[in-house]
């Protein structure tokens, strides 16, 4: 085992599957020669040489239809979309191709793209660097939808994304990059040296797509949340005593709706979260599904916490961002209710 | 006072006018020259601007670009492309008579998928357009096989899930259709990289109307083509008309489409379209160029789209009727015909008995096509299908899915 923030984590995974498998190569924005805005991908092309891991265009539009080009022609692509932000001018290319090139031709062909994208905010990046998007993309069919919140996940899931004949978009919280945040950003940052799911394994390993993860045993109380937020619904918990117990959703599509199910219905209260905005979002689809799966063991309305359904600001970050307080405070509303 | 002003593109007639291609330019059949095949881009820049032709007006073949083709070639050629044409008539009826829902005939441009596909070597990959279908004809897909698709009967390679046309054939190595216009350009374009990293001789096609070459992944997939010399001929088919908008409201006018890669260093070759033998030339020039690491052409094809944009389409709200007679460049099959009398290889008795023959082929393939269900009698498709190929392995929301809607079926 080795210890590795979610960056080296992630940078691991590319390794780990360049190395076994020749199919496998990288494309996107800077990702080449200098490794990469966040450096995820740092030292590839060195490794695997400029065939396989190539500086693209500033083009999502081109990077994405040009990765389903090569997916069809037996390559297996990962496309890094810099931000999240920046996902749009491929969007179609993702909805109307990649999501449904295997329906549409009934399995004759299939591009196995996985997309890879930093989101989320905390910092400091104003409405251009900051958003959560995947409510967009869980909403299309075809897709799989993953979201890791630490680097044994993130390095798990990437492989499984990388070898899945699926297309999977990749969301990676960059917050929790370097070291997991409880929300609060006046606390100093940490890293994930002492974090337990910063001990990584050096080689291959997969953990499931579809599969959700309890991050958090509890009883009193279910929150479902993914990404950054895991870290805060953690904290959260120990700051109002309430002994929840938190669902890291990990892969939003397809959903693990026996995990959720099984954790309402024993704790009779749920509280769901994400930084994304509220309206529409992908929090209403976990609410339908507990609503659905656990009526009758649910105690007390469904809870939600959420980002203001606003662009993101860049000046009043910390008031935009779902963090302690807001957690703590929707924990509360949920544990007096009823 | 100086005033800016908003330029309208109008085309030259509309309904009751009288048709007018003086907009065209023209070059004599054999003008051309026909470049080295390393020829540096900026050298022939002047292929963009001109127009390969090599049928003349007096049906012999000119110049550089003539493939000279014997007899069989020629034959081999007219046949197909009559096929194409006597499958869209019949297909066209079928449609009119309520036995499909939808059609899209290739009328007056079936020299691009005939003349193209064969310039092209099996391993290539195309990438079409929704009238590309003389390339699935051409590369191995039967008329029947096609029929049944149009039919989304229980013989449908699409399983009930696309609109009639939107083919695909993997063991043809031609693409899915989509529907949606000009995603399958940069599709090519990374089809054509693989190839490239792979280390193989294989290149890519695709095809766009003139109409699409507004989209973004025109110019998404000609950046990537030209950054990294990509193996791939990228066609542009104009065909004067985008539904009712003309070219020029694809600033056709500006400059022509063959000019569009020339900003960067994508050599360009304006072809006439309706020329069997100049689109068969200038595709297997662009072919071996790039499969000799000389990276992608733009080829702009122009022709006529003789018939309706689609079933749907009723092209007399906005252009003269009789526009295509006036087209200057006239019709590929009538022209190819031509060609072949005159060199001695064919004759009017030969044409009409081909005609015939390919007419009782596709009656026959009807015939079969509708065995395997039509849209009023079975067998029919199971419905319970409809939620296969989402997914590599069904996940279990689309299994409970599944299971619902044959409930419902079942009245449950």
């Amino acid at each position: 085992m080795a210890r590795m923030n979610m960056i080296e984590a992630i940078r691991s995974a590319h390794d780990i599957v360049m190395d076994r498998d020749p199919s496998v190569i990288v494309l996107g924005e800077d990702v080449g020669y200098f490794g990469g805005v966040f450096r995820c991908t740092d030292g590839l092309q060195r490794k695997y040489g400029e065939h396989r891991v190539i500086d693209a265009p500033i083009s999502e539009g081109g990077i994405i239809g040009a990765a389903i080009g090569m997916g069809v022609n037996g390559l297996r692509p990962v496309a890094e979309i810099q931000f999240a932000d920046y996902i749009y001018p491929g969007f179609d290319q993702i909805v109307s191709e990649l999501a449904r090139l295997r329906y549409r031709s009934c399995g004759e062909f299939f591009s196995p793209v996985t997309i890879r994208t930093p989101c989320g905010g905390g910092i400091r990046g104003g409405q251009t660097h900051s958003q959560s998007p995947e409510g967009i993309f869980t909403h299309v069919t075809g897709i799989k939808t993953v979201m890791p919140s630490n680097p044994y996940d993130a390095k798990g899931l990437l492989i499984s994304a990388i070898e899945s004949n699926d297309p999977v978009v990749f969301f990676e919280p960059k917050r929790i990059y370097n070291g997991p945040f409880d929300g609060d950003p006046e606390k100093p940052a940490v890293s994930w040296n002492s974090h337990p799911k910063g001990e990584v394994p050096e080689g291959h390993y997969t953990v499931p797509l579809g599969k959700a993860d309890v991050a958090r045993p509890g009883e009193e109380l279910t929150i479902v949340t993914y990404g950054t937020l895991v870290h805060i619904a953690i904290a959260a918990a120990a700051e109002t005593g309430v002994d929840a117990e938190v669902i890291d959703v990990r892969t939003m599509a397809p959903l693990d709706v026996a995990t959720l199910a099984d954790s309402v219905n024993k704790t009779g209260r749920c509280l769901v979260a994400h930084e994304a905005t509220r309206f529409g979002g992908y929090g209403a689809e976990l609410a339908a599904t507990v609503q659905k799966e656990c009526f009758y063991s649910l105690e007390v309305p469904i809870g939600r916490v959420a980002g203001w359904d606003t662009p993101y600001p860049h000046a009043f970050e910390w008031q935009y961002f779902p963090g302690l307080k807001r957690m703590s405070a929707g924990i509360r509303r949920v544990m007096e209710a009823g | 006072m100086t005033k800016s002003r908003l330029h309208i593109p109008r085309p030259t007639a509309r309904p009751g006018e009288t048709p007018d291609f003086s907009y065209l330019d023209l070059s004599p059949a054999g003008s051309v020259d026909k470049p080295a095949l390393d020829a540096r881009a900026r050298d022939i820049e002047h292929l963009s601007r001109g127009l390969v032709r090599v049928l003349d007006d007096d049906h012999s073949a000119k110049g550089q670009w003539d493939p000279g083709f014997d007899a069989t070639q020629l034959q081999v050629g007219l046949r197909w492309m009559l096929l194409n044409r006597v499958f869209d008539e019949r297909m066209w009826q079928i449609q009119r008579q309520g036995r499909i829902s939808f059609y899209m005939q290739a009328t007056g441009e079936e020299a691009v998928s005939i003349a193209q596909g064969m310039a092209l070597r099996p391993g290539d990959m195309c990438f079409p357009s929704y009238r590309n279908q003389g390339l699935f004809m051409y590369r191995g897909v039967t008329l029947v096989d096609m029929m049944c698709q149009c039919l989304s009967n229980t013989r449908d390679m699409c399983q009930g899930r696309q609109l009639p046309i939107m083919y695909h054939s993997k063991s043809g190595n031609v693409f899915s259709v989509s529907g949606n216009l000009g995603t399958q350009y940069p599709h090519a374009v990374g089809w054509a990289m693989a190839s490239a990293i792979k280390g193989e001789d294989h290149i890519a096609a695709s095809w766009v109307g003139d109409g699409t070459t507004a989209e973004a992944d025109f110019y998404h997939a000609l950046t990537f083509a030209a950054v990294y010399q990509a193996p791939v001929i990228l066609n542009v088919v104009n065909n004067q008309w985008a539904i009712s908008t003309f070219q020029g409201t694809a600033a056709g006018q500006r400059r022509a489409f063959a000019a569009r890669g020339l900003g960067l260093g994508i050599p360009g070759i304006r072809v006439d379209g309706n020329d069997f033998l100049a689109v068969y030339s200038a595709t297997l020039w662009a072919a071996d160029r790039a499969r000799r690491g000389g990276g992608p052409t733009l080829i702009e094809l122009v022709t006529y789209r003789g018939g309706a944009h689609s079933t749907s389409d009723d092209p007399t709200k906005y252009r003269p009727k009789d526009e295509w007679e006036s087209f200057p460049l006239g019709d590929p099959v009538e022209r190819l015909k031509q060609h072949m009398i005159a060199e001695g290889h064919w004759s009017e008795a030969k044409h009409e008995s081909l005609i015939d023959e390919l007419r009782t082929e596709v009656t026959a393939a009807w015939k079969e096509a509708q065995k395997y269900g039509t849209m009023t009698e079975g067998p029919w498709l199971d419905p319970g299908t409809m939620f296969d190929d989402v997914f590599d392995e069904t996940p279990h929301n689309l299994e409970s899915q599944r299971r619902r809607m044959l409930e419902v079926e079942r009245g449950e």
